[in-house]
């Protein structure tokens, strides 16, 4: 990105080649284009695409990079509809503006619930079409000819007998009115969407240390800041002694949080505040702390399963009678799963940088998933119009849904801490590993107890389901999205909407406690496809039948939806050769999962050594996720979403002693590794419906196929995570 | 304390205390941004270097254990395996948030310039180190291969 961007600047500079046309919709939702980008605020126009004089076409994301490819997503909708060359295309990001640069999918700007392209999709399109629209009519105009007698390919204009790169025309195309419905293309004529030889369009610079992340920002006049936290969620600080931080190199100084969330602690260098902060002696009020350990948690957790549920889910209010019904069945199979509590830890640690800005505001930057959520709050915290505050946005080194909280807990931190040395000097907030892990809004604990009944045809007869988990959206400004009757639908995705004809009876508690949990790289589905699929394989073989096999049995496939995830099923069956003759020893497990309203089927196929330690051998995946955009970065999110899902599953929790968190660091909350990692082959699924999510769907599925696989080999079925502390060890 | 560090080709005076992580000596005071903190405990091997050739953990590493060695960074790779490790990388596209990949890039260099033809469990056992929370281990495994093979076809 960077070098066609210093070209631009460059030329910028230059001054005679200003001209620009810039593209996107004006508040009403029309299309509409302007000369500059200065002159499109004049103009109620938000930017998508600008076109510099030298042909240089920059697409302008209103979504974050966090590693899943939506910057290189988005330039592929332009570029395709423009008709111009790959290497000719940029990605900037856009500004902080809500009315602007909103996310379709959920009317404020932000990225998640993997809607980045599915939301974009067309509206990017037609930013580029519109564009390509424009500069044709200018071009006909400028030649007097006929606008159908151009043709547009790779950034070239020609005529029988005329050839010229597009950027002539941008200052001529800016005069002219966009077109209310440019014609898109047909499918068929794609060269980019698909296309499978497409690079990211980051590649380049995060391979050369070039990539900016917010931790690389460093602005005039900063100081470095870091907070001790109180060691209980809930926890309040009453007093501090700053101790021996004088004799630290470049300390500049101490001080409690307003709030008394915590103490911040100011130096010249990263360092200086990490040391600085070990001499600080706090004292914490923990009237309000939740000093639960985790064998206290389990046990109200089971305590709350064995209790009437708080909410019906089904709404039949026939829980007892399906559960009674399961256990009068000739066939019966029960479980309880529990799932622990899971910290995201993306690999760039939290941090943002507050600065001051010459008309009063502040500037932040950040690699900011939810503008939406974060602009306000800061604004609000600093007594700033919304105007006044800016919002930067920079590569985010990983997320996994953990920057995305409508708390916007590290940002008030930062503004917080800022405010608290003057607001004078731009401070940068940086959390160390150890704050990540301990830092809360983990995945929810889940516990669930299902019993389920086969009936004489070998098919399920009853499924009934207790969940208890804690809400993760109840209290907070989403709740109205998603908590329908006191039912948080992200403690039941995945389950209350399987596309599986089963008749089914679900209940659900709410688990309490000032512990913050969010949503972790595919949310609900996280624990549910586990249950699910774990469930399925165990009823499988309770009826007697092939795990494919009994599956199918439960899908109609003249429906849309369950016909989906059967042909990603028996796809993904024929591709890993499912049933194959498997040595003593080894094994496949199979599962499947419609998530983000994209269907995906993993087979994995393990092996134990003569301890009986078990190696994750291969992951055969199919995916259907609509219309391919970029199918190497597709292909890319499943192998990811596969592996993050692996290692936790595998071997990671959070757990609690006296209310304090355990795990310190790596060591105790161990990464995948490259030794972990199975061989993966990634089917996609043909298809011409719209795009769907890619960056989550992967995941739900990778630890029941595991899990099935493990068993089909040792026997071993595991219903409590993390399966290493629950009798599995890995070789 | 000032001292003096020879890193990237240059003598540079810096300011820090004697257990100053050269990590943070590399990114605060000489704005070598590309080598990153992930741990801080020399588990994830996102601040990787490269002192006197060989990959070390510039966190755990402090600036007083440096003395006359040679430190590079990412920024100033230029070896024919740097060259093909990065050709590699870009050509099987296998970065995704990026902030684990200058040092995946660090370690890969290393294994290269010590085995130029490694087997699929010498880089896995060199690699394990470095970890990626995106899990692009699959990608990094079949590049390191390819850059290889790209140093085969040179040589």
């Amino acid at each position: 990105m960077s070098t066609s961007m210093n070209r631009r600047s460059f030329l910028k500079g230059v001054g005679a080649l200003g001209a620009t046309l810039v593209v996107g919709f004006n508040s009403s939702g029309l299309l509409a284009a302007g000369h500059s980008e200065a002159a499109s605020v004049a103009a109620d126009l938000n930017p998508f695409v600008r076109i510099d004089a030298d042909g240089t076409v920059t697409v302008i994301a209103k979504h974050f990079e966090m590693g899943q490819g939506t910057s290189t997503g988005l330039a592929t909708l332009v570029a395709e509809e423009l008709d111009v060359d790959w290497d000719q295309v940029n990605v900037e990001f856009a500004p902080s503006d809500n009315a602007k640069y909103k996310n379709l999918a959920f009317g404020g700007q932000g990225t998640g619930g993997s809607t980045a392209i599915a939301n974009s999709f067309m509206q990017y399109r037609q930013a580029g079409a519109a564009a390509r629209d424009m500069i044709i009519r200018a071009a006909a105009e400028a030649w007097g000819v006929d606008a159908s007698d151009i043709s547009l390919k790779g950034g070239m204009l020609s005529t029988q007998d005329r050839v010229s790169g597009i950027g002539r025309f941008v200052e001529a195309a800016s005069k002219l009115t966009a077109a209310e419905e440019p014609t898109l293309k047909d499918p068929a004529d794609f060269s980019l969407i698909g296309n499978n030889k497409l690079h990211r369009k980051d590649n380049t610079d995060k391979t050369n240390g070039s990539a900016m992340f917010s931790m690389d920002v460093k602005v005039p006049n900063m100081v470095y800041v870091t907070i001790l936290r109180s060691p209980k969620f809930g926890g309040k600080l009453k007093s501090f002694e700053a101790g021996d931080v004088k004799s630290i190199t470049g300390f500049v100084d101490a001080k409690a949080l307003p709030n008394m969330a915590g103490v911040a602690v100011y130096a010249e260098s990263t360092w200086g505040a990490i040391k600085a902060r070990r001499s600080i002696k706090a004292v914490w009020d923990d009237s309000n702390a939740d000093s639960r350990g985790s064998e206290e948690r389990l046990s109200e957790y089971l305590a709350k399963l064995d209790a009437d549920p708080s909410y019906d889910v089904t709404g039949n209010a026939d829980l007892a009678d399906m559960e009674a019904k399961a256990k009068a069945s000739e066939k019966q199979v029960s479980a309880d799963f529990i799932f622990p509590l899971l910290a995201h830890a993306p690999m760039e640690p939290l941090n943002c940088v507050i600065e001051p800005t010459e008309n009063g505001g502040i500037r932040v930057h950040d690699g900011c998933q939810f503008p939406m959520i974060t602009h306000p709050t800061i604004a609000a915290i600093s007594k700033l119009p919304m105007e006044k505050v800016e919002i930067k946005t920079y590569y985010a080194g990983g997320s996994f849904g953990r920057r995305a909280n409508t708390a916007s807990d590290y940002h008030v931190e930062a503004v917080l801490a800022y405010l608290a040395l003057g607001g004078k000097n731009a401070v940068k907030l940086v959390w160390t590993r150890e704050d990540d892990l301990a830092g809360g809004f983990y995945r929810p604990m889940f516990a669930q107890r299902a019993s389920i009944g086969i009936g004489e045809d070998g098919k399920v007869s009853a499924w009934a389901q207790r969940t208890v988990a804690q809400s993760i959206f109840k209290g907070g400004p989403m709740e109205k999205m998603v908590v329908h009757g006191g039912v948080d639908h992200a403690s039941v995705e995945g389950v209350s909407d399987t596309p599986y004809q089963l008749p089914m009876s679900l209940g659900l508690t709410d688990f309490e406690s000032p512990i913050p949990v969010l949503w972790w790289r595919s949310v609900g589905h996280s624990q549910s496809a586990y249950t699910m699929e774990v469930l399925m394989d165990m009823a499988a073989e309770a009826a007697g039948k092939d795990p494919v096999e009994f599956r199918l049995a439960h899908l109609d496939e003249s429906d849309e939806s369950q016909g989906r995830l059967a042909a990603v099923l028996k796809l993904a069956a024929d591709k890993a050769d499912w049933g194959k003759a498997m040595p003593e020893g080894q094994g496949q497990g199979i599962a499947v999962h419609k998530s983000f309203n994209s269907y995906v089927a993993e087979v994995t196929e393990v092996s134990t050594n003569e301890k009986g330690a078990v190696s994750i051998n291969k992951i055969t995946c199919v995916v259907d996720c609509g219309i391919a955009v970029n199918p190497d970065v597709i292909r890319a999110q499943i192998e990811g979403g596969i592996g993050y899902g692996l290692g936790a599953v595998m071997r990671n929790e959070v757990t609690l002693k006296d209310g304090v968190v355990v795990q310190a660091n790596f060591p105790q909350y161990e990464p995948l590794r490259m030794t972990d990692m199975p061989d993966i082959e990634v089917h996609i699924m043909p298809s011409d419906k719209p795009p769907t999510g890619v960056g989550e769907p992967g995941l739900p599925p990778a630890g029941p196929s595991l899990a099935n696989a493990i068993y089909a080999a040792t026997g071993k079925r595991v219903t409590k995570l993390p399966m290493k502390a629950n009798g599995i060890t890995f070789a | 304390m000032a001292t003096t560090l020879k890193i990237n080709g240059e003598v540079r005076e810096i300011n820090a205390d004697a257990d100053t992580p050269l990590l943070w000596v590399i990114r605060d005071e000489l704005d070598l941004t590309g080598t990153k903190f992930g741990c801080g405990v020399a588990s994830c091997g996102s601040c990787t270097v490269h002192i006197n050739g060989q990959p070390q953990r510039s966190c755990i590493y402090p600036i007083s254990a440096v003395g006359d060695s040679e430190v590079t960074t990412i920024e100033s790779l230029d070896s024919p395996e740097a060259k093909a490790v990065q050709a590699a990388w870009q050509e099987l596209d296998v970065v995704q948030c990026g902030y684990c990949q200058s040092g995946q890039i660090m370690s890969a260099v290393g294994l290269l310039t010590q085995n130029t033809k490694p087997t699929d469990e010498d880089i896995d056992s060199y690699m394990n180190g470095n970890a990626c929370r995106c899990a692009t281990y699959v990608r990094i495994r079949a590049a390191i291969h390819h850059a290889a093979d790209l140093l085969e076809a040179k040589a």
